[in-house]
């Protein structure tokens, strides 16, 4: 069933191709269906799936024998996790961009086929497989940004493909040589888990793969793409870049890099860990003094992704789980951060700058953007009640545990993450008016209906996971103890 | 054999069909010529030709393991039969895009030409011996260096003859100092004798090393590797469109289906050792050089071109460095089987996207009057289908899945890691060739920039596409698509070939 994510969203994108020219409206409603379906589907997946440490074959059949290449489509809990996340991602970022209408139809066409890639990354368990759908999800980013984006998109959408690509080819290096090394026979990716590579081999293989992958992650000091992409783009390209694309790099890095190379993993995880810190602090501090108010917000996605990264590098239960978790939370508050910004500001004041947004009292012209946009930025900044606070607090638990310096490094950079929150806060909705408030030009058209339906949905998620992290932590939990993963736990734990 | 004709001509057939109808074709063209508008004398060769090559291609195959005829001149199997019937498909494609080209008013000569040098490359194909395939060479480089002159009416296209004719005949005198030298040495021209000659002296020889880089050098020029590929550029973008698309599809398939042969069949006693640090001489050490060389050259010149015909020949450099890869992996004792599926698919493939690909820039071309890139801006409003196909050809170059220039990539760079696996002494041309293709993504999406990004120039209107163009163009994206999802229709058709031909 839950493959069927995959394959109504690529059938969305056929449907699109076909539709005459210029059709605005059914465009978006042809999009808003396939996405709607993906999201049905996999909240279905997600009630039906049985917490556990098995991983669940949904398809596998051979695909290209002579390679041992095989369609194996399957499921565990953190799977079922960002494949929910996406479908979420996917419905509220088509409703955020309901006022497309330079060419729609090919927007929702490349829209649809990244979500089809990212759906298609979460369920493989066949690295050429996953590795297909890794590609796919890159090229519609660079059309997405390079057509529909804003400041500087072409260079933006460049700088973000180029950087996709390096991290891919890192990739697909570490993939071919560990498939020739494990004996040419299988690109199955618990097969390949079980497999004894070489110390030597992991040594260089890991560190690889795994930056390879996370340059997509926003991992310190690959992570320049990020602001400048995230904020190119236009807001429904930023969300899912926030959202889920720098997911698969985080997933990416944890399902592959980590599983199949658990001796490098150990001699590297220090270093990386280190890193992610760097990534943390440095995303922060330089948030704290942009003058872009999407630049913010770029920033903190580069320093929550560290977030991810660092409970990755502890190796523990605790710090892996809230690894996991954090990013599924942060891809439901970047996204709204980014639909406030992007959508509800952006394209109603047309301005970003923190100094002119200043003078709007926007508090007052748009107090259901202020509102949405406190509410997102508390749950950013790691308030409790929402899903950013348990996740970031496990991920810490996890450090302490590990590496305890790094862990209160970390701690500093959630402190300077209040701090820009608030200043960003202040600056773009409730500037202290010395002056009497600048009318703009034009009125602000009020804001509509699809975007409080998105803004709900997404601060309602937030909230659920942040009061009942359970519902999530249940799946994820087992799920750290598939035989996938065994490999990882004995392999480098010590 | 002696005084068997009917076998001879059996095993002719396909070629005997091509060389009827070159001539049918101009004698056609002579009688009817006078009456009739170029256009319609264009569309009446060129369908000529194609059913000519389509005759051809379905004429029976030869059963069995194979046949030699002559000892050994000329050989049949499954896997030449295969080669062939990829080289007339190319032929005929190539035929059906010139339909619409006005680069020339004698059609018939053209299609002739062109026919005969697809004859040239069917007999290069099943050469089994040394000048079989010098002069199989040779008739198939005379018609494509007077194919790139066609064009009289501009000074680029004799500029581009000519120095491909200049290069060519160099590499002509290389390749047949090489080919003298072997026989000097081992007394024999027949494939496998050479081999079988060269295995007493353990291939070591130090005649036999002149000898072979000259034979590189030779095929090098023709195959457009660096450092010997410095006619490409210019022949590219000087040639009429088709037979720049025709000289970088038909004869790649057929020069590497030849080189594989003899790499594989006459000189792997020499193949020597091209594992880094630990290089021995022999052909593999200095094919694995320009391999690099090309793949490296050929994708950083190509990001500063601004004509795309000389961006599609730096990208023909850099991909005949991928493809120089698949004749190294076969180097490896035991392994050409393994490695000629890869490199056949990898040929056919891009052989097929390159080919369309220039189909889309002939039509652009003679719209715009140039092949600039600017001259591409905005060709997905003045023609979403082309622009569409267009997308899925530079992917597929790019080497982006669900293409098939991605799969043939995939398969091709694990063959050659495979070819040595015990320690990864091939990862560094695996590495050099991925990094590669990470570089030349940059230079097809400035081509998809202005298809996609830019907007086309005011006043622009729709782009007439001539329906044979925009035929070839969709069959070719459907078959590129489908191949990357399914390869094994191919991978399958080529082992089952490489199993029947013993190789």
């Amino acid at each position: 069933m839950i493959a069927w994510t995959i394959y109504i969203s690529f059938l969305g994108m056929a449907v699109l191709m076909c539709l005459p020219r210029e059709n605005a409206r059914a465009a978006r409603w042809v999009a808003m269906a396939a996405a709607l379906g993906g999201l049905v589907l996999s909240i279905g997946g997600f009630l039906a799936h049985k917490p556990g440490a098995e991983i669940t074959t949904v398809a596998k059949l051979p695909w290209i024998p002579s390679l041992g290449i095989e369609y194996h489509l399957a499921s565990d809990g953190i799977s079922i996790v960002l494949v929910l996340l996406t479908g979420l991602a996917a419905v509220t970022g088509i409703l955020f961009s309901w006022n497309i209408e330079h060419r729609a139809k090919e927007f929702f066409a490349f829209y649809l086929a990244l979500i089809g890639g990212v759906y298609g990354v979460f369920l493989s368990f066949d690295l050429f497989l996953l590795f297909v759908f890794y590609e796919i999800a890159i090229v519609p980013k660079y059309f997405l940004i390079a057509i529909w984006g804003s400041t500087r998109r072409e260079y933006g959408a460049m700088k973000l493909a180029l950087y996709s690509f390096v991290g891919s080819a890192m990739v697909l290096i570490g993939l071919i040589a560990a498939f020739t090394v494990a004996g040419g026979k299988t690109m199955n990716l618990i097969e390949l888990a079980k497999f004894p590579f070489p110390a030597s081999f992991q040594n260089w293989a890991f560190p690889l793969v795994f930056v390879g992958f996370a340059i997509l992650a926003g991992l310190w000091p690959f992570h320049t793409w990020a602001p400048t992409g995230h904020v190119a783009a236009p807001t429904a390209a930023s969300m899912l870049l926030a959202g889920v694309v720098m997911k698969l790099g985080a997933y990416g890095a944890l399902r592959v890099a980590m599983t199949l190379f658990p001796l490098g993993l150990a001699a590297w995880r220090h270093e990386i860990a280190l890193l992610a810190v760097i990534g943390i602090v440095y995303g922060a501090t330089v948030a704290l003094v942009q003058r872009d108010f999407k630049f913010v917000i770029g920033y903190s996605s580069v320093s929550h992704m560290g977030f991810v990264l660092l409970g990755m590098m502890t190796l523990s239960q605790i710090g892996l789980s809230g690894a996991v978790l954090q990013m599924f939370s942060h891809g439901i508050i970047a996204g709204l951060l980014f639909a406030v910004v992007g959508r509800m500001v952006y394209d109603r004041a047309h301005t970003r700058e923190l100094s002119e947004l200043q003078v709007m009292n926007l508090s007052k012209a748009l107090p259901f953007a202020s509102v949405t946009f406190v509410i997102a930025s508390v749950a950013s900044m790691g308030l409790p009640g929402f899903s950013g606070f348990v996740a970031e607090l496990q991920v810490l638990i996890g450090a302490w545990q590990t590496f305890p310096a790094l862990a209160i490094l970390a701690g500093c950079g959630i402190i300077i993450g209040v701090a820009y929150t608030l200043r960003v806060i202040l600056k773009a909705f409730f500037a202290e008016a010395d002056t009497p408030p600048v009318e703009p030009g034009h009125p602000l058209d009020p804001i509509t209906t699809p975007e409080r339906i998105g803004a709900v949905l997404l601060i309602g998620t937030t909230l659920l996971v942040g009061l009942y992290p359970r519902i999530l932590l249940d799946l994820i939990v087992p799920s750290l103890e598939t035989p996938l993963m065994q490999t990882m736990w004995k392999g480098g734990a010590q | 054999m002696t005084g068997d004709y009917f076998a001879l001509l059996r095993l002719l057939a396909p070629e005997a069909i091509v060389a009827l109808t070159a001539l049918i074709v101009l004698g056609v063209d002579l009688m009817r010529g006078g009456r009739q508008t170029l256009p319609s004398r264009m569309s009446a060769a060129a369908w000529i030709t194609v059913i000519g090559c389509a005759l051809s291609f379905f004429c029976p195959a030869p059963t069995g393991a194979g046949l030699a005829l002559a000892s050994g001149v000329f050989t049949s199997n499954p896997l030449i039969q295969l080669a062939k019937q990829i080289i007339l498909l190319l032929t005929a494609a190539t035929a059906v895009i010139s339909i619409s080209g006005r680069f020339t008013n004698h059609a018939g000569e053209y299609f002739s030409l062109l026919l005969f040098s697809t004859l040239g490359m069917l007999f290069l194909v099943s050469a089994d011996n040394l000048l079989i395939v010098f002069l199989a060479l040779e008739l198939t480089s005379l018609c494509l260096y007077v194919l790139t002159a066609f064009d009289k009416r501009s000074v680029a296209s004799a500029e581009a003859a000519l120095k491909y004719f200049l290069f060519g005949g160099v590499s002509a005198a290389f390749l047949l100092f090489g080919f003298s030298l072997i026989y000097g040495v081992t007394g024999e021209i027949q494939l496998t004798a050479i081999a079988g000659s060269l295995q007493q002296s353990n291939g070591q020889d130090s005649l036999i090393m002149v000898a072979l880089v000259m034979v590189v050098i030779g095929f090098g020029f023709k195959v457009a590797i660096a450092p010997f590929h410095l006619w490409a550029p210019d022949a590219y973008q000087g040639a009429p469109t088709p037979c720049a698309a025709f000289i970088a599809s038909g004869s790649k398939v057929a020069s590497f289906f030849i080189l594989a042969r003899l790499a594989f069949a006459a000189l792997a006693p020499s193949a020597g050792n091209g594992e880094w640090a630990r290089f021995t001489p022999g052909w593999m050490p200095v094919l694995a050089l320009c391999a690099a060389l090309s793949m490296i050259l050929g994708n950083v010149a190509a990001i500063a071109q601004s004509s795309v015909k000389r961006l599609l020949a730096y990208s023909a450099i850099a991909h005949a460095g991928y493809m120089i890869l698949g004749v190294i992996a076969g180097g490896y004792a035991g392994k050409p089987a393994q490695a000629i599926t890869p490199l056949l698919f990898y040929v056919s493939t891009y052989a097929l996207t390159t080919l369309a690909t220039f189909g889309v820039v002939m039509v652009v071309e003679s719209d715009q009057g140039n092949d600039r890139l600017e001259s591409f801006g905005g060709l997905r409003s003045r023609s979403p289908l082309l622009a569409l196909c267009m997308l899925i050809f530079l992917l597929s170059l790019a080497g982006i899945p669900p293409l098939a220039g991605f799969f043939g990539k995939f398969y091709l760079f694990t063959a050659i890691l495979g070819a040595a696996p015990n320690d990864l002494g091939l990862l560094w041309l695996v590495i050099i060739a991925i990094a590669a293709s990470a570089v030349s993504f940059y230079y097809y999406l400035q081509i998809l920039k202005q298809i996609y990004v830019v907007d086309s120039p005011a006043g622009s209107s729709n782009l007439k596409v001539p329906v044979t163009v925009t035929t070839m163009a969709v069959l070719s994206a459907v078959a590129i698509l489908l191949l990357g999802c399914v390869p094994n229709i191919l991978i399958d058709r080529f082992e089952a070939a490489v199993r029947l031909a013993g190789f």
